[in-house]
């Protein structure tokens, strides 16, 4: 019948990827940026608020921890490494733990467009990513406010962030497929977040562990969040913060959380290709 | 597009297990599953260019197996092959933002539904215009009314580039004026040779827009053939004529009564069978009675409703003659068409003369037709009148 010879192929059933890598990159930003915009939607003062509420939010931090407790800690810009551990975790916290109700909450979408289903988790890390960036920005205010110069260190920033984005996505991946079929995966993943809250290096310094237990400060270390969150202090304030290599006490160390990065994304990624293609009719 | 053989079963869950405790509690029992087949051995061919109908009652599987056309659903067994880009959604206005305004929704719809986000904004006017909407784009579209929603989604969807278009429930919808240009651009898209596949259980789309359609029951394929015939297997079906078993076998459930209303259709005054009318032209209903035992002097019934199911108009005919069995017959109703804009539904009937009324048939809603207008005025019916104005 037809006159023009197109070639036929045959119909694939969803799948986390495919659909062509346009599209795919269209689609995560959009959502991501949708998402993004809808927070400060309707509010008077718009997109102001993504830099006017991590100042509000971290001066009050900085109060509280610098000024009304006193727990410097006996370091050296204690508030300026507290709000750069804070902006991190949130950004953890963010992308893997919105990541787990995603897959559900589009449900519309997964029910009736076909789409590379890995946009998903994704599109949650862009937004979370997006945020971070608003923060960061808000945190820099802070550290021209402590006086604390560029070094060149400044420039393994997004490397830092690439890596935990990375170990986040991973993670958001295994998340987001495993809730649909274990709804215990939300109660789970909070207590679990709360519990690497305390054991990371946010509210204390990790050269205050290490004081007491450098054991345990060490294990501590290996979490591929608190490799991050410590090397990107040190490489703002320099020595004055101990590095991810030293507060480890041995460089090749680091290859841990590295590998617990790489690892836990590949299994993100082998979960969610699997789960793919059922995942609108489990629902 | 073809389909070969395909199958999909889902696994209902005999109890939801669901968390963690149960799975702890009873380590080693699987969970059973009742195993539903939704589509049971489905082969058809659908031309480029066809506007392709695919009916069923609730339940039958048509939704189920839209979605394994559309790549929603993997298949468990068979194939479906298909020339051209599928546009990649089955339903209107997937992933509208109520708090957005219409402008922001239509980019974030025109490229969830695979434009680029150039093209979006490149054909963003175009879209406003058909849907009639410029003076609404910056409102929220928790602010539209369902019929401004329903164009809007509309539109979006007659922007896409795709071959093969999946739809799934949505063309009754839209006042009568929209449904003609929906109908237009059902035909001008038929024109550039793209096929449409459309689900629904409204026999009286399947006759306005179908080249063909097939009728689906409990995931098995009951008959392909023109919308004509469709409507008379899915009246047989609906009134328990036809019975289909788990198995799939069709049967005849015996003959029904004495007569039987098989198919109702709308003509306008040319003979010709449409789904539409304009105001003031003579419209035609008709529908077709299978005689099983002769019929003497019946009284033949068609009654009019509109949207809202108001009674607007019924008559009947008394005592047309004698029928023998076995013989079909077709009852016309012509009436000038003053009937206000929308769409109405007819009610058919076949009963015994006499007192008391001995109805030997009736079908409810068995056919539609949409009136349009080109000078809209209130009211129920727009009687043919003159104004004089003295002074």
């Amino acid at each position: 019948m037809s006159s023009v010879e197109i070639p036929a192929y045959r119909m694939r059933g969803p799948s986390a990827f495919g659909g062509g890598a346009r599209r795919f990159l269209n689609l995560a930003v959009l959502l991501a940026v949708t998402e993004y915009r809808l927070r400060f939607f309707d509010s008077a003062l718009g997109y102001l608020w993504t830099l006017i509420r991590p100042l509000l939010l971290f001066g009050i931090l900085y109060f509280v921890f610098s000024s009304v407790l006193e727990v410097d800690a006996g370091v050296e810009h204690y508030g300026v490494l507290l709000l750069m551990g804070m902006v991190l975790f949130w950004f953890f916290a963010e992308a893997t733990g919105g990541a787990v109700t995603a897959v559900l909450d589009r449900e519309n979408l997964v029910r009736k467009v076909h789409f590379p289903r890995i946009i998903i988790p994704l599109s949650v890390n862009l937004t979370a990513l997006l945020n971070l960036i608003g923060n960061f920005v808000a945190v820099m205010v802070f550290i021209w406010a402590a006086g604390i110069d560029f070094r060149w260190t400044w420039l393994q920033v997004p490397f830092l962030v690439g890596g935990l984005f990375v170990f986040a996505l991973g993670l958001a991946m295994l998340l987001s497929a495993l809730y649909v079929p274990f709804r215990d995966i939300r109660p789970l993943w909070e207590v679990i977040l709360q519990a690497l809250f305390y054991a990371t290096p946010v509210l204390y310094p990790i050269e205050l562990l290490a004081k007491e237990y450098p054991e345990i400060s060490k294990i501590v270390m290996l979490n591929p969040l608190a490799a991050a969150i410590q090397q990107m202090r040190h490489a703002f304030v320099g020595d004055d913060s101990q590095s991810a290599a030293f507060a480890l006490g041995n460089g090749e160390l680091l290859l841990v959380p590295v590998a617990i990065t790489g690892l836990t994304f590949l299994l993100g990624l082998w979960v969610f290709n699997r789960m793919a293609p059922r995942i609108a009719e489990e629902l | 597009m073809g389909v070969e053989s395909v199958s999909k079963s889902f696994r209902l869950p005999q109890e939801a297990v669901h968390t963690l405790k149960e799975r702890v509690l009873h380590p080693f029992r699987r969970p059973g599953f009742d195993k539903l087949d939704a589509l049971h051995d489905v082969s058809f061919e659908v031309e480029t260019g066809e506007f392709f109908g695919i009916v069923g009652r609730n339940g039958s599987g048509k939704s189920t197996l839209l979605k394994c056309l559309a790549g929603i659903y993997a298949v468990d067994d068979g194939e479906i092959r298909l020339r051209g880009r599928l546009a990649p959604f089955i339903e209107l206005g997937v992933g509208f933002n109520p708090e957005m305004t219409a402008h922001e929704n239509v980019l974030l719809n025109a490229v969830m539904l695979g434009l680029t986000p150039r093209e979006a904004r490149r054909r963003y006017d175009t879209i406003i215009e058909f849907a009639e909407l410029e003076e609404f784009t910056e409102l929220k579209l928790k602010n539209y009314s369902s019929g401004m929603h329903v164009r809007l989604a509309f539109s979006v969807m007659l922007q896409v580039d795709a071959d093969v278009l999946l739809i799934d429930e949505v063309l009754a919808v839209g006042d009568a004026s929209f449904q003609q240009k929906c109908f237009d651009q059902f035909t001008r898209l038929s024109r550039e040779r793209k096929t449409i596949i459309f689900v629904t259980h409204d026999m009286a789309s399947v006759r306005r827009y179908c080249d063909r359609a097939m009728l689906l029951e409990r995931g098995h394929v009951i008959d392909i053939a023109d919308p004509e015939g469709i409507s008379r297997s899915y009246n047989e079906l609906n009134f328990g004529r036809i019975r289909v078993g788990k198995d799939g076998v069709k049967r005849k459930a015996g003959p029904g009564g004495s007569a039987e209303i098989t198919l109702a259709w709308i003509e306008n005054a040319a003979g010709e069978r449409v789904g539409a009318s304009a105001q003031g032209d003579p419209c035609v209903v008709a529908f077709e009675v299978k005689v099983n035992e002769e019929l003497k002097e019946p009284v033949l019934s068609i009654a009019v409703l509109d949207e809202a199911r108001n009674l607007v108009f019924s008559t009947y005919e008394d005592r047309p003659g004698t029928f023998a069995a076995g013989s079909t017959v077709v009852v016309r109703l012509r009436f000038e068409n003053w009937l206000a804009a929308g769409r109405y539904t007819f009610t058919a009937g076949v009963a015994r003369s006499g007192p008391g009324a001995d109805m030997i048939d009736i079908r409810k809603d068995i056919t539609s037709v949409v009136v349009h207008t080109t000078r809209p005025a209130g009211g129920a019916v727009n009687l043919p009148h003159e104004f004089s104005v003295s002074r």
